[in-house]
C-alpha cells in the first residue's frame, strides 16, 4: 500500500532547519517575559537529542535544560548487580545482560564484565528473545536474564513469560515504572523543577494518564515530547507559553506516538506477570510504588526468590569523590563533578552515568561537552 | 598505555596517536628531510622524491564495489597525491596463508592491475611470502610507493601565494592551514565502511552501497590546475571526524563545519543511525577533503564538481581563529564540538 | 531507556513481524502481539517488540499547526 508519507519524509519533517530556526526565535520572545526556568527530562535518548543536535547552545541564557534520573542502567541498584555477580561467579550460572549494563559495577566494585575475566559465563544479548533462545540451545546450563529497564522494556519480558521460557531459564527483575519517579522529581525541595519533558516511549506505553496524579499535586508543566530536533524544540516552546499564561497542563506534543490511555494491551501484559511495590532507584533514592517485582504465581521464574537473592537496598553507592548520585537525580550537570573527563572518561569510568549509553556523563563526554557554544540569534 | 597491544591502536583514532607517538616516533624521528616522520603527514617526502608505504588488512577481501587489489593501489596513489604529488611507481608485497585459493590471487591481482592502470602507475618490484595455515587471516599485503613533486604543485603555490605573501611551505601539508580558508569535501562519506558491514558476518542487513575506493588522480590534477589549494588529506580511518582534529591540531585552527552542507546518502545515514555508528567516523576510500585559500575556493569547486569523483563535492566549513576545537553547526542550528575519535568504530576497513 | 526506532512492516508470521528501518536494515523477530498492526504500516520498536503504531496524521498535524501559529505572530511582531 503505498503511504503519502515516508518514514524518511517524517524524519525529515522533524529535523527541518528553517522550522528550527523560526522555533528558536519564538523560544527567546517567550523567555524574555521569564525568569530562570528549570525544566527537567528523564529520558536518555532526549538527553542524547538534546546534546547531538547543540539545542542547549540554542536556548536563552535563564532557560536551563537537566536530565533527570532516565537512564535504567544508572538506577539499577548497586546490590542487584553484586547479587547477579555472585550467581556468576560462584553458582557457574549463565548470565545475559545488556551490552552496557554489562560493564556497570556493584556496590563490590566489580561489573558482570569483571566478572567474565575472572571466568564466568556471561553473554551479552539484545532481548528477552535473545536469552530464550540461548536458555534453549543450551538446555543443560542454567541462565539468568538481567531484566533490566522501564516500563517501556517490561512488556516484552512479560509477554515472554506468559508464552512460556525454558526451565532452565529465570529472571532478576530490576525493572522500574517511571510515573512515580516524576512524581518524586517534581516534589524534590533541593531541585525547584519549573517543568518537565516526559519520557516520549515510556509514556507511549503507559499512556498519559497515570502521570494525572502528580501533576495534579504539583501543578507543573508536563509535556509529553517525542525525540526528534524539532519535537524538544516544540516541547520547550510549549513549557513556556504554559508558564507565561499561568496555566499548567499536561500536553502531549508526540501525538504521532503518545495517547492518553497509552498501550492498554501492553500495560494488562505488564500487570499479568508482574506487581509494584516500592523501590530503590540508585543514586536517587526509594520511590513508592515503582519496582516491578513478579506476581506470587511466577515465583518459580523469579530469580530472587529461587536464588535466595533479597530486595535491592541501597549500599555505598559509588567510588569516592563521584558526584553520580547528583549526576543521576539531576542535581548537577557532569561537568561539575570532579572526576569528570579526568579519571572518569568512556574508556575509564568510575559510575553507571559513564558506562552506559544513555548515561548524562557519557552523553556528554562523547559530544565532548566542556564548553557551551552559544550561538548569536 | 596498557602493556599489550589491542585492536584499537591500530583504528586510526587516539589510541592509535598514543602508539605512534609512544613507541614509532621514540625510535624514529630522526632525519633531517623535506618532510619527516614527525610531521606525521600522509607521506614522507626526502630530496624532493615522495615516499608512502602502506599495508591492507581489509575484511572481507572482496566487498561491493571493490576489493583489497583496488584499496591498495588507491590508498597509496591517493596518500603521495595528498602532500602535492605524482606517484610514479608502486611496489607490491604480498603475503599469503597456505591454501588460499589461487583463483582468489589472480582476482585480486588483476585488480590491482587495472586500478594502477586508471591511476597509470605501474607496480615495478614486489615480493611474496607464504605462511603456514592460521598464521594469518587469508591475505594481506603492503603497497608502497614514491611519487615526484605534481607538475602543477608549483602554480598552485605561486596562485597562493597571490593572497598569501607570506606562505613558505613547498608541499601540501596538515600545518598550512590558516582561517578563512575554506574546507571543501568531495563527495558522499560512509559508503566504504557501510559496504563493508553489509557483508560481514554476524552483521544483518543489505543496502545499496558500494565502497568509493578509488584512486583520487583526476580530482587533485584539476584541483591544482586552478590553484589556491593549501591542504589535501582523505578521510580513510577514523573518517572525517579524525581528518578534521588532525588538521586543527597541526595547524592550531579552529575548524567550524555545517551538518547540513555534508553529503551523506539517505540509506548510509539510516544504516548508521540504526548501527549506532557516526557517519563522521566512519573510513572513506575515495574522497578527498581540500583546504583551499577562501578567494579561490568555488573555483576549486566547480573544477571538482566536473570530475566523476568529485561531482558531489560541497564547501563544508572553513577554519576559525575563534577558538581551537572542531565545532559543527548542526541541522536544527545548534552548535557541537566534534571530538577526534577515539578510533575507527569499525575494524579492518583498510 | 527510550530507544525505539519507526520501521515499516513488510510480513506477519503469527505473533511475529518482519520490519524495516531503511538503510538496508531489516529484522524479522519484532514481537507484533501488543500493538493492532498490519503489513504496511509503521510502527516504533524498542527491546524487539513494537510498542505503537506510528500516527502518520497526527505527525503531519502536529508540525502543520507550529508552523502555522509560527507565521501568525511573525506576522503580529
Amino acid at each position: 500500500m503505498a503511504r503519502e508519507l515516508s518514514l524518511n519524509d517524517i524524519v525529515k519533517m522533524y529535523r527541518d532547519p528553517q522550522l528550527a530556526k523560526k522555533l528558536v526565535k519564538a523560544i527567546h520572545a517567550e523567555a524574555s517575559k521569564l525568569d530562570h526556568t528549570l525544566i527537567m527530562h528523564v529520558c536518555g535518548t532526549h538527553e542524547w537529542t538534546i546534546t547531538h543536535y547543540g539545542i542547549r547552545s540554542l536556548l536563552p541564557d535563564n532557560i536551563e535544560l537537566r536530565a533527570g534520573p532516565g537512564c535504567p542502567v544508572c538506577i539499577t541498584p548497586a546490590s542487584d548487580i553484586d547479587s547477579i555477580v555472585k550467581l556468576a561467579l560462584e553458582e557457574n550460572i549463565t548470565i545475559t545482560v545488556y551490552g552496557d549494563m554489562s560493564r556497570a559495577k556493584g556496590g563490590e566494585g566489580i561489573s558482570l564484565e569483571d566478572a567474565r575475566s575472572l571466568g564466568a559465563d556471561i553473554r551479552i544479548v539484545y532481548s528477552i528473545q535473545d536469552a530464550v533462545k540461548l536458555a534453549n540451545q543450551e538446555r543443560n546450563r542454567k541462565f539468568v536474564f538481567f531484566g533490566v529497564g522501564f516500563d517501556t522494556t517490561a512488556p516484552a519480558t512479560a509477554y515472554m513469560i506468559l508464552k512460556g521460557i525454558p526451565e532452565n531459564l529465570t529472571i532478576l527483575s530490576s525493572y522500574r515504572y517511571v510515573p512515580p519517579a516524576v512524581g518524586a522529581l517534581l516534589k524534590a525541595p533541593d531541585l525547584a523543577v519549573d517543568a518537565i519533558i516526559n519520557p516520549g516511549h515510556s509514556s507511549t506505553v503507559t499512556g498519559m494518564k497515570p502521570y494525572k496524579k502528580y501533576f495534579d499535586v504539583s501543578k507543573k508543566p508536563m509535556v509529553f515530547s517525542g525525540f526528534e530536533p524539532i519535537d524538544v524544540l516544540i516541547s520547550i516552546l510549549m513549557i513556556l507559553k504554559q508558564l507565561i499564561s499561568n496555566c499548567p497542563k499536561m500536553e502531549n506534543e508526540y501525538k504521532r506516538s503518545v495517547t492518553w490511555e497509552g498501550n492498554v494491551k501492553a500495560m494488562n501484559t505488564i500487570f499479568k506477570v508482574f506487581d509494584l511495590v516500592e523501590g530503590y532507584w540508585r543514586g536517587f533514592g526509594i520511590v513508592e510504588g515503582s519496582a516491578f517485582v513478579f506476581k506470587d504465581k511466577f515465583s518459580d521464574i523469579d530469580a530472587r526468590i529461587v536464588y535466595g537473592l533479597g530486595e535491592p537496598k541501597s549500599s555505598s553507592e559509588f567510588v569516592r569523590n563521584a558526584k553520580c548520585g547528583d549526576v543521576i537525580k539531576g542535581k548537577i550537570d557532569p561537568v561539575e563533578c570532579p572526576l569528570y573527563m579526568k579519571e572518569c572518561t568512556p574508556d575509564t569510568p568510575k559510575g553507571p552515568p559513564m558506562v552506559s549509553v544513555e548515561g548524562t556523563c557519557r552523553i556528554w563526554a562523547e559530544h565532548k561537552v566542556t564548553a557551551i557554544f552559544k550561538c548569536r540569534i | 598505555m596498557t602493556d599489550v597491544v589491542k585492536m584499537v591502536h591500530g583504528a586510526g583514532g587516539q589510541a592509535m596517536q598514543q602508539l605512534i607517538k609512544n613507541y614509532i616516533l621514540r625510535h624514529l624521528a630522526w632525519g633531517d628531510v623535506d618532510v619527516p616522520l614527525k610531521m606525521l603527514d600522509d607521506s614522507g617526502v626526502a630530496n624532493g622524491i615522495i615516499l608512502k608505504s602502506d599495508s591492507y588488512t581489509v575484511k572481507p577481501l572482496f566487498f561491493p564495489g571493490g576489493d583489497i587489489g583496488r584499496l591498495a593501489v588507491s590508498g597509496t596513489v591517493n596518500d603521495i597525491l595528498m602532500v602535492g604529488g605524482k606517484p610514479l611507481a608502486l611496489a607490491l608485497g604480498l603475503i599469503i596463508e597456505e591454501g588460499f585459493p589461487f583463483k582468489d590471487l589472480d582476482r585480486i591481482l588483476g585488480s590491482i592491475s587495472n586500478t594502477a592502470k586508471e591511476a597509470d602507475v605501474p607496480v615495478i618490484t614486489g615480493d611474496t611470502k607464504v605462511v603456514e595455515r592460521g598464521a594469518l587471516d587469508k591475505l594481506v599485503l603492503n603497497m608502497s610507493g614514491i611519487g615526484v613533486r605534481h607538475p602543477k604543485l608549483d602554480h598552485n603555490i605561486e596562485v597562493i601565494k597571490n593572497f598569501r605573501k607570506d606562505f613558505s611551505s613547498k608541499w601540501l601539508l596538515d600545518c598550512n592551514i590558516k582561517p578563512g580558508d575554506k574546507i571543501i569535501l568531495s563527495g558522499y562519506i560512509g559508503d566504504h565502511t557501510i559496504a563493508l558491514l553489509s557483508v560481514r558476518e554476524g552483521v544483518n542487513f543489505k543496502v545499496d552501497v558500494e565502497s568509493d575506493v578509488a584512486p583520487l588522480v583526476e580530482p587533485m590534477d584539476r584541483a591544482l590546475s586552478v590553484g589556491g589549494v593549501v591542504a589535501a588529506k582523505d578521510p580513510t580511518r577514523g573518517g572525517l571526524a579524525n581528518l578534521l582534529n588532525e588538521w586543527a591540531e597541526k595547524s592550531n585552527v579552529g575548524i567550524k563545519i555545517y551538518e547540513e552542507r555534508i553529503p551523506i546518502r539517505d540509506s548510509v545515514r539510516n544504516a548508521c543511525e540504526y548501527l549506532g555508528l557516526d557517519p563522521l567516523e566512519l573510513g572513506n576510500e575515495g574522497k578527498v577533503v581540500l583546504a583551499v585559500i577562501d578567494e579561490l575556493a568555488e573555483d576549486v569547486l566547480k573544477a571538482l564538481r566536473a570530475t566523476e569523483l568529485g561531482k558531489n563535492a560541497e564547501i563544508i566549513g572553513e577554519a576559525t581563529n575563534e577558538h581551537n576545537y572542531v565545532v559543527m553547526e548542526t541541522v536544527i542550528g545548534g552548535l557541537r564540538v566534534i571530538p577526534p575519535p577515539i578510533g575507527d568504530p569499525v575494524p579492518r576497513i583498510c | 531507556m527510550c530507544l525505539g526506532y519507526p520501521g515499516k512492516i513488510i510480513e506477519i508470521k503469527g505473533d511475529y513481524a518482519k520490519v524495516d528501518f531503511g538503510g538496508g536494515v531489516v529484522k524479522d523477530n519484532i514481537i507484533i502481539s501488543l500493538v493492532d498492526a498490519k503489513v504496511g504500516d509503521y510502527v516504533i520498536v524498542h527491546a524487539g517488540y513494537a510498542i505503537q503504531v506510528l500516527d502518520e496524521e497526527e505527525a503531519k498535524k502536529v508540525i502543520e499547526t507550529w508552523k502555522e501559529y509560527l507565521e501568525n505572530i511573525e506576522l503580529v511582531r
